[in-house]
């Protein structure tokens, strides 16, 4: 079985038009981190603490935010567990903003939570999944590291790419990457989604991966330009691009296939990591034959007319001299 | 092509049975029971907590400052010093110290008893007005501060390990920020884990001076006259039930301290009241008798004592009879805080306080049920990438397959291998692995098609089509392992976790698609090497 024999899209030619598309989600995206959403923070990088319960029966929401007010709790919210199907959970989260700047007392939250249930369900059961007290300091530290590692996996890719191709390839390559980091953050602000430490992990995976395809694409412009140094840089974008394309599509389409399983099956705590990951694998596919390979043709226009120009400078100086 | 076949063979059956062993080890009991004992599951999967916490290890220089002046009082009138105050001024240097009221004739002498070794650690610096200035050397504090996280550490563990927690991890966190990572696999009450890693549970005995004791600091003052003797100092009491707490006049001086009990384990008393029996070393007992003997009911000075637990006093008692090596504190204990408080005494005090950053639990049954999601992510997502690859490549879809399953192996064999842990992002580590072992088959596999519709015989076709794919392989993967590698060094918990599987994952990935595959091909090809036809 074969899906694309030989395909032969003028994929440069449509630059314009994925330019468009790039631009209306990576404003949209922006627009709701600055206006709308803002970063939805998890407790991971926020601090506070968030408590997962379950019910053995079913709880009346109500109920829950009642105990709560009771106990003294303060500034809580609660939020159902939705398991996928349309069946009604009875896990509840209930997370707690972060109570003072210092990290004395950073778990106050926790013994009146526990407390109020305890007091009001005693009879009907319940059982805490999780606890995440996370303090300011561990807060801000954990978000330092987060960007911290992207940024130095940014960089290590750029240095390993500029040593094996040129720079631009490098640059072009980062620039498509941190453009899916974007989007895809900007996918989370839009469906106000909350950034934990796993999906820092999903979109440097994410990273790594629309690099991947990245490189596949640039490894064949690589081999057409030793083949044929004649033809122009655009003709040859274009047929590594078509060359690739069985080959992306069907990689990307398996890499899809196992992250949409793991979506589907992975429930509710690899929920955020696994949105991460349908995102970046449809939107890193996209970028490298959409952002990073148009970008070396671009690069290599502009320079060519800048040593055009620089020419037609010293021509006449030269003339003049003689 | 084709050479050494039986050898490359031999070599593949070698690793499968290797990283086979690597999961299962010797197989014993079940199958399931030989692989949870090799793979180990992080926290998020087996349920347990994990805690954060920082020393405080500025505290340990404020406290070696503060013996230093203790030990200045001591030393200078034996060094012919006299009027000179040492003292520390400035509670926002805790490493510094000064002498003052120096006279003019005894600074000579001074600065000898200041080059002595008991001051080794200090900078010493006479200042225009005659004073001295000691600050701890940075050297000396660097020093000084590593050992206050290595006693605590060690502390941490001994008070961890006596709560009978299996395969506790505790261990330095972070770089270099005096951190402490916790980790207490089914342990699902944080709490009363923070309360007993938390206390510092300094218990010291001191002689109760007859004075006293008062209702209020106030009432201690008048009734003293006004100044608290310089050896003495105010201690507030706990009160017992019904009782108001009362202000003792202690002295500063204690005459049995931490590090002379030996043993504290939790007893009851005569009315079947919890309490605290401590036996004291033989050393600490002699001095103990001694002073007891001295003090005791019907002597010429007879005495009470205190005893004092962090800067607290729980029970005042007269002496009535000498004691040599073994005592009890009662107090209003609830049997499990005299169980705790026991356990602290004995592993000691934490050399400076500290606080917690972190807490986070997971229940056993979330963790069950996150194995189970996925595991069985893993398995649909792989199942469905191993058909596909079967319709779309035909009889190569058995080479993918192969080389998909040996990677998993050999993948699991390094977690058992190297005792790396498997978290929850690390299942979906496993799972982009599988992910880039296709990408890698399908690069290959694409290439021999590119060259067998360009005309070349199957052998040349297999031999291109790797040769061109490696490159790109390669590449690919040495991005992915860099982005990984420093995902290792600053990520965190889960992160690491996931950065683990996916780099193990890879490097299995460029020998099985690369080599295995290769084998598989070249078999087939070895006995019609030229009209061989691939099934592809």
């Amino acid at each position: 079985m074969e899906l694309f024999r030989s395909t032969n899209i003028d994929w440069l030619g449509k630059k314009w038009y994925f330019l468009g598309f790039s631009l209306i989600f990576s404003v949209a995206g922006l627009l709701s981190m600055l206006f709308w959403h803002g970063i939805p923070k998890g407790v991971d990088f926020k601090g506070g603490t968030q408590i997962t319960v379950k019910f053995d029966q079913v709880p009346n929401e109500d109920h829950v935010r009642s105990a709560m007010d009771h106990a003294g709790v303060k500034d809580f919210r609660i939020q159902r567990i939705s398991n996928g199907v349309s069946q009604v959970s009875n896990e509840v989260i209930i997370a707690l903003p972060i109570n003072s700047a210092t990290d004395t007392n950073h778990d106050q939250g926790r013994a009146a939570v526990q407390n109020a249930l305890s007091a009001n369900y005693h009879d009907s059961g319940f059982t805490i999944l999780q606890e995440d007290i996370v303090g300011p300091t561990a807060g801000k530290q954990l978000q330092k590291q987060a960007i911290y590692a992207t940024l130095y996996s940014l960089l290590g890719m750029l240095l390993y790419l500029w040593f094996r191709f040129e720079l631009i390839y490098g640059v072009a390559a980062v620039v498509a990457v941190f453009h899916d980091t974007l989007i895809t953050i900007g996918a989370f602000s839009l469906t106000n989604q909350e950034l934990t430490l796993t999906v820092i992990a999903a979109i440097l995976t994410l990273i790594g991966y629309s690099m991947n395809d990245t490189v596949v694409v640039f490894d064949r412009i690589r081999e057409n330009l030793a083949l044929s140094r004649r033809e122009d840089l655009a003709t040859i974008v274009n047929r590594s691009i078509n060359q690739t394309l069985s080959r992306t599509v069907l990689s990307s389409g398996l890499t899809f296939l196992t992250v949409l399983s793991l979506f589907v099956f992975g429930g509710e705590v690899l929920h955020g990591f696994s949105f991460a990951l349908v995102v970046g694998i449809l939107i890193g596919t996209y970028s490298s034959i959409a952002v990073a390979a148009p970008m070396l043709v671009a690069w290599q226009d502009w320079r060519s007319r800048k040593n055009q120009q620089a020419k037609a400078a010293t021509l006449p100086a030269g003339r003049a001299r003689a | 092509m084709g050479k050494n076949l039986g050898t490359k063979t031999a070599i593949i059956l070698a690793v499968l049975l290797f990283f086979t062993y690597g999961i299962i080890g010797i197989p014993h009991g079940s199958l399931k029971q030989s692989i949870a004992d090799r793979i180990h599951l992080g926290l998020d999967l087996k349920g347990g907590t994990h805690l954060v916490l920082a020393v405080h290890v500025a505290e340990a220089v404020g406290s070696t400052t503060d013996r230093t002046v203790q030990q200045l009082e001591s030393d200078m009138p034996g060094a012919g010093i006299a009027g000179a105050t040492p003292a520390k001024l400035d509670p926002a240097h805790p490493e510094s110290l000064t002498i003052t009221g120096v006279a003019v004739g005894q600074a000579s002498a001074l600065r000898t008893l200041l080059n002595g070794p008991n001051y080794a650690s200090y900078d010493v610096a006479s200042q225009p007005d005659g004073s001295f200035k000691l600050t701890m050397k940075p050297s000396a504090i660097t020093d000084l501060e590593s050992r206050t996280l290595d006693t605590s550490i060690e502390t941490i563990r001994e008070r961890i390990d006596k709560l009978g927690v299996s395969e506790p991890i505790i261990q330095k966190y972070g770089l270099g920020d005096n951190q402490i990572l916790v980790e207490l696999p089914g342990v699902d009450d944080p709490a009363r884990v923070e309360e007993i890693i938390q206390s510092t549970a300094k218990l010291a005995i001191h002689a109760v001076d007859p004075r006293g004791p008062w209702a209020s600091e106030t009432e201690a003052l008048a009734g003293l006259g006004g100044t608290i003797p310089p050896d003495s100092v105010l201690m507030k009491g706990e009160g017992s039930a019904g009782a108001p707490p009362m202000v003792y006049l202690l002295k500063r001086a204690a005459e049995v301290e931490g590090i002379d009990f030996r043993d504290a384990q939790p007893s009851q008393d005569i009315n079947g009241r919890p309490n605290i029996h401590f036996n004291l070393t033989t050393e600490a007992g002699e001095r103990f008798y001694k002073y007891t003997d001295e003090h005791k009911q019907g002597s010429s000075t007879p005495g009470a004592m205190a005893i004092v637990l962090d800067n607290s006093v729980k029970e005042v008692a007269s002496i009535q009879s000498a004691i040599r090596d073994s005592g009890e504190i009662t107090g209003a204990f609830t049997q499990q805080q005299a169980e705790d408080l026991s356990l602290m005494l004995r592993t000691g005090a934490l050399p400076a306080s500290i606080s917690y950053l972190e807490t986070r639990t997971v229940g056993p049954s979330l963790g069950a049920a996150s194995i189970h999601q996925g595991i069985m992510a893993a398995v649909f997502g792989m199942a469905a990438v191993m058909v596909f690859m079967l319709i779309y490549y035909r009889g190569a879809g058995i080479n993918a397959d192969l080389a998909l399953v040996l990677n998993l192996v050999i993948l699991l064999g390094f977690l058992g291998f190297t005792h790396a842990t498997l978290t929850l992002p690390g299942i979906a580590g496993v799972i982009l692995t599988i992910g880039m072992g296709v990408d890698s088959n399908v690069l290959i596999f694409e290439r021999i098609r590119e060259e067998l519709r360009a005309g070349k015989s199957a052998a040349a076709a297999v031999q291109g089509g790797f040769a061109h794919a490696l490159v790109t392989i390669i590449d690919t993967h040495v991005t992915t392992i860099v982005s990984a590698a420093i995902l290792f060094l600053f990520g965190t918990g889960p992160v690491r976790g996931f950065a683990v599987t996916l780099t193990f994952g890879l490097l299995a990935n460029i020998v099985t698609s690369v080599f295995v595959s290769r084998v598989i091909f070249d078999s087939h090809l070895k006995n019609n090497p030229r009209g061989a036809e691939l099934s592809i």
